[in-house]
């Protein structure tokens, strides 16, 4: 990974040398600064992320990506930035059990935490519905319970902006905005938001010590015996921990939301829902897809106890007979304790990703 | 520079020759690998949905079949090897896991096929490969870690009122704690005779998990398995006879 981050910053100075004539974005062969994605040293252990050619993490882009992310322009009454719903303090998702658009409506959702995104090589939301990242930024403004704006009228406000038409063609050297680039745009910040420093991280990296209930929990998290969360939420070498695979994992009999059924259409997939990540729940409550838990107490009752049957339960989910996993006290708190282990103050602290 | 060129092009004609003189015709062998039930297809349009009634008689259906195979041999009478040395992680729900990347030129002739079901013990190191750990196909270092070698969930009892889940995983055993016995299984896939460039097709028949030598009771051994030694060694017994290849 040494030499990813050392062949991009080569590629950087070459690139910054080769421009440093042509810097003006309005000559031809202007080309914008390539952003050096630092990695957290705990990211050796999984493929690079993957960022599409015609996309690039540029200088330029990142900055204007992070500007859009935090400007409300983007939505119909210039109320709500995607910051609004996605806030830095809570790793970028929000505290509402669903989130609330700019009229005052619930969406069907709650909101999901941003980071790790540019690993994510499987498809985005809750349900998988958008494909890529640069797909997935369109879908809110235009959404009616979201930001609720008009593509047209949002490129028009960008283009009488005093900034954003310099700051556009200095990301994408053309002299007009269109949705694309502020889908581009939003798409690398988001890239550039990487979480990989929590305490668990530093005691896999030999740097700090677990206490006797983190590490007692995270035994329970592996064990097939006990927890068995590992299947879908991945193990000390996937640093993502999540698998971004389709599951239900037992909250309902029934479902109002079909989860991935809603983009496939097979009954088989009702009541699916992508694994989020277990970084960060510090800062993430509620949680699931309608933010039906207030706490992690809560979701670790619901797998010890609270499963339900319903004809698309995940198999793994192997305990459905009793209600689940059976966990003692004890054993609920060393687990909740590793879980938190996952938190990383060191991302919603950072001032990379603040206004 | 013209007289460069031509001293070039024999040189290279000379070496075309050479290698022509001393050996027959080489073919190129690629590897793909489907999965069958007792030879009737499974296709990830079965995945949740098709019926199978295992040796035992429960019926069930596969909800996620993964598994590793590597080290794919070519050994021929004259006693030399070809090893494409790769691994692979097939994934029922995903076409794109069913042809293998790497490829082998062999002279042509009769080849006794081999491979290594899951890992050996020397490729079998924790962490060791950052596609499958972005796979999350990782086998807990508690129980002696390394990879799975096969991930196969689903339910079984489906035409009951109450279906049961089943994890049939498989990877390193645990004898007791901290004690461990690999598990890897060397296949001997038979002999084939290579006229040509051709595709080896490795199929796994997925009912000779619950089959051969040891008839598999899903009622007794569903799940958990990952940590019981004797389910890990049933199913290193039960692997031998569940590959076999054609030729296409
Ligand atoms: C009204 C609140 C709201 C606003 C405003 C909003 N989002 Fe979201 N965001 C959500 C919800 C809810 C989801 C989950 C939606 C689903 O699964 O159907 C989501 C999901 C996402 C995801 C998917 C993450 C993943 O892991 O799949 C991304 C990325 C994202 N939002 C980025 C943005 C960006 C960029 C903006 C601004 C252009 C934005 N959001 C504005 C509520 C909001
Ligand atoms: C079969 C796969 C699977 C297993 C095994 C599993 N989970 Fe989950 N987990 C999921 C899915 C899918 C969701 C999201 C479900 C939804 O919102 O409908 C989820 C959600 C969560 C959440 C909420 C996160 C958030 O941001 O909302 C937590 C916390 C969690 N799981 C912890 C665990 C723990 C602890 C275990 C082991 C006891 C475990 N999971 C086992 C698939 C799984």
């Amino acid at each position: 990974m040494k030499k990813y981050v050392l062949s991009i910053a080569v590629l950087t100075v070459l690139l910054f040398v080769s421009c440093s004539d042509d810097s003006n974005p309005d000559e031809p062969g202007y080309e914008p600064i390539p952003y050096t994605l630092e990695l957290p040293p705990i990211f050796d252990r999984i493929n690079p992320p993957s960022i599409p050619s015609d996309n690039p993490l540029t200088e330029e882009g990142v900055a204007l990506g992070k500007k859009l992310f935090f400007d409300p322009i983007l939505s119909g009454d210039n109320t709500l930035a995607c910051a609004g719903c996605h806030k830095p303090a809570n790793a970028f998702t929000d505290d509402a059990t669903l989130s609330i658009g700019i009229d005052g409506e619930e969406g069907i959702r709650n909101s999901m935490p941003l980071f790790n995104l540019a690993w994510n090589t499987n498809d985005f939301f809750w349900d998988g519905a958008a494909n890529t990242l640069e797909k997935q930024v369109l879908e809110p403004v235009a959404n009616p319970v979201e930001m609720h704006e008009d593509w047209e009228n949002a490129v028009a406000e960008l283009s009488a902006h005093p900034q954003y038409p310099e700051m556009f063609s200095k990301a994408f050297g053309t002299s007009s905005i269109d949705r694309d680039q502020v889908a581009k745009a939003i798409a690398q910040f988001m890239r550039t938001m990487v979480s990989g420093n929590s305490r668990f991280d530093k005691y896999l990296l030999g740097e700090l010590e677990l206490t006797e209930s983190e590490l007692n929990g995270f035994d329970i998290f592996m064990d097939e015996d006990r927890g068995d969360c590992f299947h879908c939420h991945g193990n000390p070498f996937n640093p993502l921990w999540t698998d971004n695979q389709y599951h239900n994992n037992g909250l309902d009999e029934t479902f109002d939301d079909r989860g991935r059924g809603l983009v496939t259409g097979d009954p088989m997939d009702f009541g699916k829902f992508r694994s989020p990540s277990l970084r960060n729940l510090a800062y993430t409550a509620p949680y699931m897809h309608d933010g039906r838990f207030e706490t992690l107490d809560e979701v670790i009752d619901h797998y010890s106890e609270g499963l339900v049957y319903s004809e698309t339960i995940d198999p793994l989910m192997k305990a459905v007979a009793e209600g689940g996993v059976q966990l003692t006290t004890e054993q609920k708190e060393d687990l909740k304790a590793f879980l938190l282990s996952l938190s990383d103050p060191s991302f919603i602290n950072n001032p990379d990703f603040q206004n | 520079m013209k007289k460069v060129f031509l001293l070039l092009l024999f040189v290279a004609v000379l070496a075309s020759c050479k290698s022509d003189d001393d050996s027959t015709s080489s073919a190129l062998v690629q590897f793909q690998f489907s999965q069958n039930w007792d030879g009737t297809a499974v296709t990830a349009s079965d995945i949740d949905n098709t019926v199978y009634t295992n040796e035992n008689g429960e019926e069930l259906k596969i909800a996620r079949l993964r598994y590793l195979l590597s080290r794919f041999q070519l050994s021929s009478a004259d006693g030399s090897n070809t090893l494409l040395n790769t691994y692979q992680l097939i994934d029922l729900s995903d076409a794109s896991t069913m042809q293998s990347d790497s490829q082998v030129t062999v002279p042509e002739g009769t080849y006794t096929v081999s491979m290594i079901y899951g890992f050996n013990d020397e490729d079998n190191v924790d962490g060791a490969y950052a596609d499958l750990n972005a796979a999350s196909w990782n086998w807990p270092t508690m129980l002696g870690g390394g990879y799975h070698f096969l991930q196969f969930d689903g339910m079984y009892n489906v035409n009951s009122s109450e279906p049961k889940p089943f994890n049939f995983h498989n990877g390193t055993a645990r004898v007791s704690e901290g004690v461990f016995e690999s598990n890897f299984v060397e296949v001997d896939l038979g002999t084939i005779t290579i006229d040509g460039d051709t595709t080896i097709n490795i199929q796994m028949n997925i009912a000779e998990w619950f089959k051969n030598p040891n008839t598999w009771n899903l009622n007794e051994l569903d799940t958990p398995l990952m940590p019981n030694y004797e389910a890990q060694i049933m199913m290193h017994e039960n692997a031998q006879s569940v590959f076999s290849i054609s030729q296409n």
